[in-house]
Parts: C-alpha cells; sequence; structure tokens
C-alpha cells in the first residue's frame, strides 16, 4: 500500500524516474505524509536522527549497517560488506533514484521496523541525512 | 529498461555455461547481477550452485538468511534466468538432499577449502566463507583463479 502510495506520488511529483534529487523526495513524501498523518508538522531532522539510531523492536538499528555517522562507510551486520556512507554530502549518488529509494525502504524497513516506514519516517531520515555535512 | 535487460541476459545465456573447471575458469558477471545481488554481499559466482538451488534460494527472498531481499517478481525472474543458465551443472544438494541453499555448504565448496584450518576462518580480515572477496580478490570480476588467492593474516 506505502509502496504504491509513494510510487504514485512520484510519478505526480517528479516525473520520470532515474533522476531525482535527494529534495525531491522530501516533497513527495511531504505530500504523502499529509494524507497518512491529518497533523503533520513537516519533516524533523532530530526525529529522524533518533529513528535512524534506535532499534524498534528488533535487533538492528538502522545504524547497525549505516553506521551512526552517515557522511562515513558503514558495514553490512551480517556480512560485513562495506556500505557506502548515506549522507548526500558525502555520496552523491543517494536519493537519486526512486526505483532504489523504494526498494531498500520497504526492504530495510521490514528489517528494523518490521513493516514498512510511514512517509512521515522517510521524510525524516532524509532530513536528517542531508544535515548531515561530512 | 526492461527489454534491454532482458536481452542482455539472453545474450549472456547465449554464451552457455562455462564448460571445463566449473569453479576456476572466470566467469564475467552481468553488471545488473552484481547490481542487484551484489549489496550485500559480493555477487557469488553463478556456477557456485546447481539451477534447483538456485530455484529454491529465489523462492524467498524476503527472508534471504535472515535479511529482507525482496525483488518484484518482474525484476527478480531475468536474474533467476541467468544464474540457472550459468549455474553448476552437477546438483548442489545439501545435508536433508534437498537442493542447498548455502554455496558455503555445498559439497564443492567444502573440498576445496579443505587446507583452510578453521582458526583462518575466523581471522577479522576474513570473519565468514561468504566473505569470498577477502581471499580471492578478483571474486567481484568472477575469478577464483588459484594464482589470485592472497589470504590476508
Ligand atoms: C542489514 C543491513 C541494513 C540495515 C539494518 C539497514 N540498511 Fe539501508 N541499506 C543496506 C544496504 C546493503 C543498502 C544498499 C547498498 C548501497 O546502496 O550502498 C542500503 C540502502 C539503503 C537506502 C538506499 C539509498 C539510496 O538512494 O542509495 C536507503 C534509503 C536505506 N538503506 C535506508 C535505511 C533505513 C531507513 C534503515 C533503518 C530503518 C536501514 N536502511 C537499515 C543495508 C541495511
Amino acid at each position: 500500500m506505502h509502496r504504491l502510495f509513494a510510487a504514485a506520488a512520484f510519478a505526480a511529483g517528479v516525473g520520470a524516474a532515474g533522476a531525482e534529487q535527494p529534495r525531491d523526495f522530501e516533497t513527495a513524501f511531504s505530500t504523502a505524509a499529509q494524507q497518512e498523518e491529518p497533523g503533520f508538522q513537516g519533516f524533523d531532522a532530530g526525529r529522524g536522527r533518533e529513528f535512524f539510531n534506535t532499534t524498534h523492536g528488533g535487533d538492528w538499528s538502522c545504524s547497525s549497517c549505516h553506521t551512526d555517522n552517515p557522511a562515513a562507510a558503514g558495514k553490512h551486520a551480517v556480512t560485513g560488506k562495506t556500505i557506502q556512507p548515506m549522507a548526500p554530502a558525502a555520496n552523491a549518488e543517494r536519493f537519486t533514484k526512486a526505483a532504489k529509494v523504494e526498494k531498500w525502504f520497504t526492504r530495510n524497513c521490514r528489517d528494523v521496523v518490521k513493516r514498512v516506514c510511514t512517509a512521515r519516517e522517510k521524510g525524516d531520515v532524509i532530513a536528517y541525512l542531508l544535515s548531515v555535512k561530512p | 529498461m526492461k527489454l534491454t535487460s532482458v536481452a542482455g541476459v539472453l545474450l549472456l545465456a547465449a554464451a552457455g555455461p562455462v564448460l571445463a573447471g566449473e569453479h576456476r575458469k572466470a566467469q564475467p558477471l552481468d553488471p545488473r547481477y552484481v547490481e542487484e545481488c551484489g549489496s550485500c554481499h559480493v555477487a557469488f559466482p553463478p556456477r557456485g550452485l546447481a539451477a534447483a538451488s538456485w530455484t529454491a534460494v529465489f523462492a524467498d527472498l524476503s527472508t534471504h538468511f535472515g535479511v529482507d531481499a525482496s525483488l518484484d517478481p518482474a525484476a527478480a525472474q531475468p536474474l533467476l534466468d541467468y544464474v540457472r543458465a550459468h549455474a553448476r551443472r552437477k546438483d548442489t544438494p545439501g545435508d536433508d538432499g534437498k537442493p542447498a541453499l548455502r554455496m558455503t555448504k555445498a559439497r564443492w565448496f567444502v573440498r576445496e577449502h579443505d587446507e583452510v584450518a578453521a582458526a583462518t576462518w575466523q581471522r577479522p580480515a576474513i570473519e565468514t566463507p561468504s566473505n569470498c572477496a577477502a581471499c580471492h580478490p578478483a571474486a567481484e570480476q568472477g575469478s577464483f583463479a588459484e594464482h589470485d588467492i592472497r589470504i590476508p593474516r
């Protein structure tokens, strides 16, 4: 459901897949969040940071693989494989492809939060990652 | 985009499976396979598992060795076709006789690595047998040749 929702938001909001900017995702998630949450007040980098660094009922947090320093490379919690930094300021490829962003949010949220993330959670995470300077 | 990826898989499939020395000769990998199946771990060589094992692996990607690796079926199918076309021709059964899911449990893998001591596997730079690139630096290019092996201390 959420996935379709976000995909529709993208189609409406940012046009053709493959050439998005991180800010486009904030805009699209914001549109979706307004529909999901009547009292939605905008994204919050601090809340995103908290969400990213804490566990949500399972063994892992987002930072288990992505580290708590998004300007630095992470390490996959199971395999040890290096994961390039998450902050767009440190890795220009981040949040530039809608299909990739949706695919990983869906997988990683299911592993960490045991469900898909809400548009607000995703927007908060992006706001946080955009606030990180290398 | 979908069309080109399907065409690419067909092309590679047409090249046919490697004929001799199943796991010795370099097996260059389709970049789309590396992109989709090489983010969490090295893109494992397709010939490490038989076709039946690959089918079993792809049957449930949402609980893939404890990690959600779900892919929509339209994206998964050409990848499955690709790995099956380049699969090991001999079966790779697990201890229970069913197709093994873990390449590192396949008999050929155990046999090829029987000189590696238990303590070596545990070195921090190696940690797990699935960390191919630790000792096979060209693993991502599909090469596991003997002369390329560098066991880290
Ligand atoms: C088990 C390890 C793991 C955990 C836990 C994890 N991730 Fe990831 N994540 C990955 C891997 C692997 C990739 C893909 C590799 C890459 O793009 O460098 C990825 C990619 C992403 C991407 C794609 C970004 C882009 O545009 O390139 C997003 C977004 C993401 N993760 C968000 C999250 C969030 C949010 C959480 C917590 C809810 C999280 N991840 C937890 C392993 C993990």
